[in-house]
């Protein structure tokens, strides 16, 4: 049994679904019987292993397999010329471009796949791949995004017809040039920076991998794969291995973090795949960690050159200039639409007169991704961005970050508002969010203690951030992925005993689905959580939908099941009053039973009416047996999550060591349905954001080795850089959602980077002059920029 | 080369290669998943188990190196439907989200507390700084290690899903 400590209704004494239920998937967990992909064992399974570029940029001259073929144990050893013959060379991204599957021609990054051996046991097939014999012809590699465009820098995609550049898609604008050169020919004020958000990883702890096993003789293709949209996935599937998509069947399993890692579709999964057709045996791959960090998606790596103007104390305009970096094949996942993601949301949370933003994006010999490494499709970026232009912008006024916020803030009455570059933000209180950070940070006696310590010439830095975000795509009006809706499904079945099954297309990833979405059904029909099972990451039993990524997860699929439970509350209603013998309009509803208005000691519970649905009793005219129905949700809006954030620092005067000392987030996110795995999301993704603004990067040398490929170089915090973290809350209900809930996995992540490079700026303007430097705050980087030297990070 | 290791109290032999990593032989020849791989780096900790009682991480020891030595797993934590305390405090505190690192943060915490029943949170942290967690950000693995600590011999012992 699991304990609510939300009191019971005193009415009919029973569980209210919202509340700090502990979850149910932990029972598995805390006792090693989680279901990973790495643990399932396949009767006749074999391994895959993958060949991989140790060049950034070269020709294929030649690949000799022999050696690898003639090695005991191995049983294939996979090409592109093999692939071609299937069809399988190449494949198409997320964003409308082609990815060699494995390469043929030439590789475009170092780690790229080059060839796939299929042997009977993992050893033996990582042991194959280094028999294999391939001759490169080294080329010069682009590496900068900056000199990607440059006349004399070697083209990257010569496979695509009619590319003559590295340009990867065309410049992409929002908001308004004109106006916002007005807004600068009128402002007070007006700073630029050059700032870089750099590559970095979503390195979740399970890397990727897949299972693929195909009956030659039924035609089925059943998958397991841990993905955070295994419909989507299917039918990306069906398309690119021609296969009829119901005769495909994804299982997830359990997926040891996503992170928009597990977004995209790799080149590992179709030749496990292609492996599985042409052996007619399981075919497991999964990658290794530098694999993961060498070749999935990564995140970020947008260079970005940025103006803002203030006028009478208050920020006024944006101007942004961006070259985002794709890598080798645009696969970055955004809704076709925007092929710069949510990044037009950079006008934040402020009241401007007129923005203006330009994105274009370039080829490099670097691995392809650009996936929302727990961000809404490029909002990490935005916010980042403009978070640090406010503090650019109040260190020129000589003005509190704070005050200067505050002044500029869209007010309360503004809601809904319309942003100057086109979104319609839903609801918000953002000055008493920031004021109760402030309150928890106790701010003035942080700035005093600053001021003694810095005449002691210790260096304390204190940092501010506010965001906003949209998440939950969202409206199939506006937006789509590969053509398809980003909408989802519930299925909500209530069996004749009153204990519910809901079925869900949103795929959980650590986030606690299977308890969240049972209480929200618990809260809509009045039945204890625990009788009810959420079902999920499995195509053959679960609706279609989009899945889980850009904290569409409540705000999306939440929503499903509010609207899909309701449903079931209104046809339970009809068969009430049949069952009640009265007209349905003069039924009331209370927690789990409809009775007569006027008359409360006459009513039936939920369970009563399911038995009955069930039962060979007369059911309402014209309805239906049964207990259930079924949803498609389509979002009419986005929703705005946003917080205040509060950083402080210690940089250490000799070492430029940055330590996180406090951390202070305050996040709106409308109502919680579970404030417990809430404020454990929001603790993730604070410690990611420590990572990202102190030491994850992924970088390269100048011939485009990856520097960052293993966890040895590719820095993650642990419990010793992360702080207590010290949370608070606002509640403003996002207007247009069934629940009022508004997501909030990915907020953390979006809103502490630039309140931690803030706090780094602030330790250290007034003593060393800095007034800019990029992620991360590496205690090299931090020391450069206190010597009057700042260095982009490479 | 024929490997015997104690493994949760029973005797598991097999003939593995030499390079056979003890993860892979924990994983494969008792079956037992609990205990994950994350990295090859010795960095992440998701492969912790204990030997004679001390926390070690299986990715980074040969099968063949653990021979004549008493492992426990994660699976072992559990006795007679008794859930350990260290098991409890995690469902308690929510200390735990995509359940991948769990294995190797319980492992460590269990060895800390049988050595130091009563850490303090500089202690507790340092002790599990050799994993990581991408998802809880560590505050109620913290704060789950604490509550274990104050419950050692556990208070409930339903976790049902």
């Amino acid at each position: 049994m699991t304990i609510i400590e939300n009191l019971p209704s005193p009415q009919t004494e029973r569980p209210i679904g919202f509340g700090r239920l502990k979850r149910k998937e932990d029972a598995r967990f805390i006792r090693g019987k989680g279901n990973y992909l790495d643990d399932i064992r396949l009767p006749g399974m074999v391994y895959g292993a993958m060949l991989r570029s140790p060049y950034a940029h070269a020709k294929i001259v030649s690949i000799d397999t022999s050696r690898a073929l003639a090695h005991p144990g191995v049983a294939a050893v996979v090409t592109a010329k093999d692939l071609e013959t299937l069809g399988l060379a190449w494949m198409p991204t997320i964003s409308y471009d082609t990815q060699a599957v494995l390469a043929g021609d030439k590789v475009r990054f170092q780690g790229q796949e080059v060839a796939f051996v299929i042997a009977t046991d993992e050893y033996t097939a990582n042991d194959a791949t280094a028999l294999i014999d391939v001759e490169y012809e080294p080329l010069p590699a682009v590496v900068n995004a900056r000199k990607a465009l440059d006349p004399d820098a070697p083209l990257i995609r010569d496979d695509k017809a009619g590319q003559r550049d590295n340009l990867a898609s065309p410049t992409w604008e929002a908001g308004d040039e004109e106006s916002t050169d007005k807004a600068f020919a009128e402002a007070d004020t007006i700073v630029s920076r050059d700032i870089i958000y750099p590559r970095c990883h979503p390195a979740p702890l399970e890397t990727c991998g897949m299972i693929a096993d195909f009956n030659p003789e039924t035609g089925q293709l059943d998958i397991y794969n841990g993905n955070q949209a295994p419909h989507a996935h299917r039918t990306v599937y069906a398309h690119v291995a021609g296969l009829a998509e119901h005769m495909i069947r994804i299982r997830t399993g359990d997926i040891g973090g996503g992170f928009g890692n597990k977004v995209p579709v790799y080149p590992g999964y179709v030749c496990a795949i292609a492996g599985s057709i042409v052996a007619g045996v399981p075919v497991k791959w999964v990658e290794n960690r530098s694999e993961n960090l060498m070749s999935t998606g990564f995140a970020r790596d947008y260079v970005m050159r940025a103006e803002m103007c203030s006028k009478d104390g208050k920020v006024t305009g944006l101007r942004v200039d961006v070259i985002a970096d794709h890598g080798a094949f645009d696969s970055t996942a955004q809704p076709t639409k925007f092929p710069a993601g949510f990044f037009h949301i950079v006008c934040g949370s402020y009241d401007l007169e007129a923005s203006y933003v330009k994105v274009k994006a370039v080829y490099t010999n670097k691995a392809p991704g650009g996936v929302a490494y727990r961000c809404s499709f490029r909002i990490t970026e935005a916010v980042y961005l403009v978070e640090r232009m406010v503090d650019a912008l109040a260190l020129e006024m000589k003005t509190d970050p704070i005050e200067l916020r505050m002044k500029s803030f869209i007010k309360p009455e503004q809601f809904p508002y319309e942003t100057t570059t086109g979104w319609t933000y839903d609801s918000g209180n953002y000055a008493e969010t920031m004021k109760v950070a402030m309150d928890i940070a106790g701010y003035e006696e942080l700035r005093r203690e600053q001021a003694e310590k810095r005449a002691r010439g210790e260096l304390m830095g204190i940092g501010v951030s506010f965001f906003t975000e949209g998440v939950g795509a969202g409206p199939r009006k506006h937006m789509d992925i590969l053509g398809l809706a980003m909408n989802d499904g519930a299925d909500l079945r209530v069996h004749p005993s009153g204990k519910a099954v809901v079925s869900i297309s949103a795929q959980t990833q650590g986030q606690g689905h299977e308890t969240t979405f049972a209480q929200i059904v618990a809260e809509e029909l009045g039945i204890p959580p625990e009788d009810v099972q959420v079902r999920h990451g499995d195509t053959d039993r679960s609706p279609y939908g989009l899945g889980t990524y850009g904290s569409r997860s409540t705000p999306v699929s939440g929503a499903a099941v509010a609207v899909v439970s309701r449903k079931v509350r209104d046809k339970a209603r009809q068969i009430a009053a049949t069952m009640l013998e009265t007209r349905a309009e003069d039924l009331a509803w209370e927690k789990g039973r409809w009775y007569v208005k006027g008359d409360p000691e006459k009513g039936v519970l939920i369970e009563e009416i399911a038995q009955y649905a069930y039962s060979g009793d007369t059911m309402p005219e014209g309805m239906e047996g049964g207990l259930d129905a079924q949803v498609i949700y389509d979002p009419p809006n986005l929703t705005y999550p946003y917080g205040a954030y509060i950083a402080v620092v210690d940089v250490d005067p000799d070492t430029a060591q940055v330590k996180v000392r406090r951390f202070i987030a305050v996040d709106d996110c409308g109502v919680r349905i579970n404030p417990m795995v809430v404020e454990g999301q929001i603790h993730g993704g604070l410690a990611e954001g420590i990572g990202i603004a102190l030491m994850e990067l992924i970088s390269f040398d100048e011939e485009g080795n990856c520097l960052n490929s293993s966890f040895m170089d590719y820095l993650i915090p642990t419990a010793l850089e992360c702080p207590d973290f010290e949370l608070g809350d606002t509640e403003t209900p996002c207007p247009h959602h069934p629940l009022g809930a508004k997501g909030v996995g990915e907020s953390p992540n979006v809103g502490s980077p630039p309140a931690i490079v803030n706090a780094v700026i602030d330790a250290l303007h007034e003593t060393h002059g800095v007034d800019h430097i990029d992620m991360p705050c590496t205690p090299a980087r931090v020391w450069a920029a206190m010597q009057g030297r700042p260095e982009p990070p490479q | 080369m024929e490997v015997t290791i104690n493994i949760n109290g029973q005797q598991v032999s097999r003939d593995v290669e030499p390079r056979t990593l003890l993860v892979h032989f924990i994983r494969e020849t008792p079956g037992l998943t609990g205990t994950h791989w994350g990295c090859d780096t010795s960095n992440c900790g998701a492969c912790v188990v204990t030997m004679d009682g001390k926390a070690v991480k299986s990715c980074t020891m040969l099968a063949a190196m653990a021979a004549g030595h008493e492992i426990r797993t994660v699976e072992s934590l559990e006795k007679n439907g008794q859930l350990d305390p260290v098991q409890q405090g995690f469902h308690e505190k929510h200390a735990l989200q995509c359940g991948f690192c769990t294995p190797g943060m319980l492992m460590t915490a269990r060895a800390l507390l049988d050595e130091n029943p009563n850490p303090t949170e500089a202690e507790i942290r340092t002790a599990i700084s050799g994993g990581i967690c991408r998802c809880t950000g560590y505050k109620n693995i913290v704060a789950a290690i604490q509550w274990a600590a104050e419950h050692p011999a556990g208070e409930r012992q339903e976790v049902q899903a």
